[in-house]
């Protein structure tokens, strides 16, 4: 499950890197413990534009009320390992 | 990878995050379509907005739309008009429910005993002279007795080409009566002759601003750098327009590519059905828009592209704090 979680994470880095076009960072040197929004300066449309890339790759819809909890690229990755499960 | 705390010593970062996590969403609600006064250059009569939906007069229904916006994730409630007061039952079915910020020409005093700290901003166009003009009276006068002393009132300074030299006097004024102000251009839509703003006017006004900010610091809510987009009309070299404006009502946005943008917002007609295109008129020239809450919130809505520098993240820093003030989220 750990092993699943941490392709996840990475897979999640790689798509804000992207999609924010965030620079000097790979998925590998990403901290997936960093926080997004008081660090890394995301806001909510940010992350919407991520959700969205998300839904297409794993149909998993990220719930508008749940942003603010999700607040590192981990918590993120555990969010959508545990809707996966369900 | 340029990180926040890597750009800010600890002031800097302690202000960022006393607001980085506020996410406000706003809406804007005309109240009514009518007004006691008729301004020349208000865009809400002269692009035949008031005739745009017929008012909702059934309070319960009031009362049942605020708890949906609610419901959407409206947090900040920006009560426009028409002339708000005038219909004071709207205006509580608002601001009973969540926080709440009602726009007023002052003329008609709101009672602090049923809306004890409801934030309102008070517009003025300008000096004694220029309210004549414009509004056909000197509202000042009367809005400064109304509200003289109060904690939770503003003036939005709505500054025009023939106050060049003169906006210091201005705020020596709103200082005296105890009141704070913030500063805004006239777009002047209905093109009242000797109104319109020429380069070099844009130039010097801004100095201006930044003067009385610099003089009159525990009076002007604003910042240099926003006194550099509004004059400039510029923002990271891009300049303001309809393919960048924030404040443009959600449902309707039909824009591509995709601006960054307020997200959910909608301004909503007094029949609470009818949507206007953006927090201002669509008869407006976007290109030459001063709104100064669609400059703010333009701003506010690029974050990352402010994270090139210390001094650029700064700039947003001060601007999001002047708009978190100016809607109560933080003290002033």
């Amino acid at each position: 499950m750990a092993v699943e979680t941490d392709k996840i994470i990475l897979r999640i880095a790689e798509i804000m890197i992207n999609e924010l076009k965030l620079e000097d960072v790979t998925p590998e040197t990403f901290d997936a413990d960093i926080d997004l929004v008081d660090e890394v300066g995301i806001d909510s449309m940010d992350l919407a534009t991520v959700a969205l890339v998300l839904r297409d790759e794993y149909a998993v819809r990220i719930d508008e009320d749940d942003y603010p909890k999700l607040t590192t690229v981990r918590l993120i990755g555990e969010y959508i390992r545990k809707k996966l499960a369900a | 990878m340029k990180t926040v705390s890597s750009l800010l010593d600890d002031h800097w970062y302690a202000r960022y995050k006393r607001i980085s996590k506020l996410n406000i969403r706003s809406s804007i609600y005309d109240v009514t379509n009518r007004c006691n006064l008729r301004c020349k250059g208000c865009f809400f009569f002269s692009s035949g907005e008031h005739e745009a939906a017929k008012e909702e007069m059934d309070i319960t229904r009031w009362e049942t739309f605020v708890d949906k916006e609610m419901a959407r994730g409206v947090n900040l409630a920006i009560l426009i008009g028409g002339e708000p007061t005038l219909c004071m039952d709207r205006v509580e079915a608002f601001y009973r429910r969540l926080p709440t910020f009602c726009a007023t020409n002052g003329i008609i005093k709101v009672p602090r005993d049923r809306f004890p700290d409801m934030m309102l901003g008070i517009s003025l166009w300008g000096d004694e002279a220029d309210e004549k003009v414009l509004r056909g009276k000197d509202a000042f006068s009367i809005s400064s007795k109304n509200y003289a002393g109060d904690p939770h009132t503003y003036y939005l300074y709505t500054i025009t080409p023939k106050q060049l030299g003169k906006t210091e006097r201005i705020i020596k004024k709103i200082r005296d009566a105890g009141l704070k102000v913030h500063m805004q251009l006239l777009s002047n839509d209905e093109g009242v002759d000797g109104f319109h703003w020429r380069a070099e006017e844009l130039a010097q006004i801004r100095c201006e601003m930044d003067d009385v900010l610099d003089s009159y610091p525990d009076t002007v809510i604003s910042s240099k750098y926003y006194h550099e987009i509004i004059t400039t009309g510029k923002m990271m070299g891009r300049p303001f327009g309809w393919m960048e404006c924030p404040s443009v009502t959600d449902p309707l946005d039909k824009r591509e590519p995709k601006p960054r943008r307020l997200t959910n917002f909608i301004r909503w007609a007094s029949d609470l059905n009818t949507m206007h295109r953006c927090c201002t008129s669509e008869t407006r020239d976007c290109s030459t828009c001063k709104d100064g809450a669609a400059h703010m919130s333009w701003v506010m809505v690029n974050k990352r592209a402010h994270m090139q520098s210390t001094r650029d993240l700064q700039n947003w820093i001060e601007i999001y704090e002047m708009f978190a003030k100016l809607y109560q989220f933080i003290p002033w």
